[in-house]
């Protein structure tokens, strides 16, 4: 019999129940992350039916989607639109209800979800998280099953701490070698979606392994489990390894000395055993990976940033013909020119993809001692409070001021412009954020996806490149 | 959930030069301006926003949905990878807000087509080239499809009959409208034993300790 992968060895270890008709399992969940956006209806749904939450200590709610990236402290005053208003009220009421624990906006412990999550320790190998956001797969670089729901199961999790799941199919992708200088997780991870396509993961775990892989620090296993849905797999995984351990000790919900012994000695089974059976495997030369962006209006149309536009006449594909056709449009760009320098009036460093301490160090040290461009707004958005506190115990936060970026408080922001973070028509804009569909970052804005310290680079040259 | 078992009525092809349209993400059906809400209902005003309006906000006529044949289309034919994207549940709520109950298309994104499944939204799955004569024929004088979920068919204007493939288990729930949570509840001992068991194996797992 064929050994077991990491992510079999997470589905056995959660399954409640099997219903032999339908194939259907009751999957045990151990944190249920929630926020302001996709829990409303849940709730409502759980007061109308007369339920409880089944266990409030195994949920953590966060206020991330639509709130402002500055003055925070001025709370549910300095939010100026009432609709989001509403929904951060709601959520302050339910969580008050149900008895969670919540880190409200403002709070030095309040970001963005999937940033929040692994900070304070509540991220562990071989957990089960999920939490109504696609971008759940994050935590997976912790080897923690992770991914997003919507919301009739956010209530379905809430009322009975578990999940109606099908086992899904098990997909290596193999990085071998090391990245080259400068070249980073983003780009790696933008690599891949380019190589698999936006759907090449659907109905799978994608297993990330290899040698380039064990080589990226914890921020950037991050990064690419982050990316693994825009491969259209919904969770990606990193087996736990001494990294893991080191980024976990000490956090605030880490086990204590005692328990992390017992815990420790689980977590290093926590891997695929080597006769493992794979449904799919891709191979990637991670030494052949080249600083990466996106042209168009989908993740997988990913180029090198030394390369060109596609010519659609040249693509085989009618249905990718069609979609670079209606991108190169979108996009404002002509058929097969470089990328590089083409102008930005806009750059967003931040989003659940790239907002961490290693990030906004990337971003520094690209801004040190250089001006943004005239004409170009830069933003930088700290991933949480806390991260935002450590950049500026760094001193990161006035190297970015003084070379002319916008500093701002945590959130979402510009990454899917729920705030008043928005693109106006026809801006284009350097980001670090996780998705370039049409309208996403604001109607007619144009998207361009890639790595801190490229978007830097656009900021204080003014093009891509 | 709301039952799904058959249902006759309007199907609307949404094209794309020709063919129909792939990988409509979740922003696309819905974009981010309408999540706002509170609510499941009323976000039909957000389907398709950009597709259905023009910048300066008048109505765009081209677009399916506007146009008179199809504005109380019930099924929706679309092309392959509909819904990547984000996991918003509002993509099927604005879909049912919109009244349409069926989407075929060669392949879906894993969580919209879970979604749908959760709002009593049947995705259909057919070949692209089944989708596209399908997309063809919709775009006809005679648009009047019917879907029935026991015998797992799709039935064009002309009388033919596509059969397509359903999970067993999400068949039946769909077949009955099965609240999903009480009949989960119905195991609730396995639950509580599945807690024992992990409060004894796993014991750094309980915020308590």
């Amino acid at each position: 019999m064929a050994g077991k992968t990491l992510y079999d060895k997470i589905w056995d270890a959660h399954v409640v129940h099997t219903d032999a008709a339908s194939g259907e399992s009751l999957l045990y969940i151990d944190l249920h992350l929630i926020h302001e956006v996709t829990t409303p209806q849940a709730f409502d749904g759980l007061k109308t039916a007369g339920r409880k939450v089944r266990r409030p200590d195994l949920t953590l709610a966060v206020a991330d989607h639509n709130t402002p990236t500055e003055k925070q402290a001025l709370g549910m005053a300095g939010v100026t639109d009432p609709e989001a208003r509403n929904q951060l009220e709601t959520l302050t009421r339910n969580v008050a209800e149900y008895g969670i624990e919540y880190f409200p906006m403002g709070d030095i412990r309040n970001g963005i979800v999937h940033v929040v999550g692994p900070e304070q320790g509540r991220t562990q190998p071989g957990m089960t998280i999920v939490c109504g956001d696609s971008h759940t797969s994050t935590h997976g670089a912790f080897g923690a099953l992770a991914h997003g729901i919507g919301t009739s199961e956010v209530e379905h999790v809430l009322a009975t701490q578990t999940l109606r799941a099908r086992k899904m199919g098990n997909f290596a992708v193999e990085v071998s070698g090391r990245l080259q200088d400068g070249v980073t997780a983003k780009d790696l991870a933008l690599h891949i979606i380019g190589l698999i396509g936006t759907a090449g993961g659907t109905g799978h775990v994608i297993e990330f392994r290899g040698e380039a892989i064990e080589a990226l620090s914890m921020e950037g296993r991050m990064t690419l489990c982050n990316l693994a849905i825009e491969g259209g797999a919904r969770a990606g995984l990193i087996a736990p390894d001494e990294k893991t351990l080191d980024y976990m000790k000490g956090r605030p919900a880490s086990p204590k000395a005692g328990a992390w012994e017992v815990a420790e000695t689980y977590w290093k089974t926590l891997n695929s055993d080597d006769d493992a059976a794979w449904d799919h495997v891709v191979h990637v030369d991670g030494g052949a990976v080249e600083p990466t962006i996106t042209w168009g209006t989908s993740p997988e149309q990913a180029i090198p940033v030394s390369g060109k536009t596609p010519v659609p006449e040249e693509i085989a594909d009618p249905v990718k013909r069609a979609a670079a056709e209606r991108a190169l449009d979108y996009m404002g760009l002509e058929p097969g020119v470089p990328i590089a320098g083409t102008p930005v009036q806009r750059v967003f460093i931040g989003s659940c993809t790239n907002s961490r301490i290693e990030d906004l160090r990337a971003a520094a040290a690209i801004a040190k001692g250089n001006k943004v461009v005239d004409g170009v707004r830069a933003m930088v958005v700290p991933g949480s409070g806390l991260v935002r506190a450590q950049a500026e115990a760094e001193g990161l936060d006035i190297v970015l001021m003084e070379a002319g970026f916008e500093w701002r408080e945590p959130g979402c922001s510009m990454c899917l412009g729920m705030n008043p973070d928005i693109l106006s028509p026809g801006e284009r804009c350097a980001s670090t954020s996780n998705r370039n569909f049409e309208g996403r970052q604001g109607r007619g804005g144009r998207t361009h996806l890639m790595s801190p310290a490229l978007a830097a680079r656009a900021a204080i040259t003014g093009v891509i490149g | 959930m709301k039952a799904f078992r058959t249902l006759t009525g309007t199907a609307a092809p949404l094209m794309e030069k020709g063919k129909p349209m792939s990988n409509v993400d979740t922003d696309m059906i819905i974009p981010k301006q309408f999540l706002k809400t509170t609510t499941r209902t009323g976000l039909s005003k957000g389907l398709f926003h950009e597709l259905k309006t023009n910048a300066d906000g008048s109505e765009n006529p081209d677009f399916v949905l506007n146009k008179p044949q199809y504005a109380k289309a019930s099924i929706l034919i679309v092309g392959e990878n509909f819904g990547c994207g984000s996991s918003r549940e509002h993509a099927p709520w604005a879909l049912l807000d919109q009244g349409i109950t069926c989407v075929i298309a060669p392949s879906f994104a894993d969580i919209f087509h879970n979604n749908c499944y959760k709002n009593g939204i049947l995705p259909v799955r057919l070949p692209v080239d089944v989708c596209e004569q399908l997309a063809a024929q919709a775009g006809g004088a005679n648009h009047v499809f019917t879907i029935d979920l026991e015998s797992q068919t799709v039935t064009t204007p002309d009388g033919a009959q596509h059969h397509f493939d359903v999970d067993r288990g999400r068949k039946s729930n769909l077949l009955e409208g099965l609240d999903e949570i009480g009949a989960s509840l119905t195991s609730a001992d396995e639950i509580s034993e599945f807690e024992t068991k992990r409060r004894l194996m796993t014991p750094w797992l309980e915020p308590a300790n």
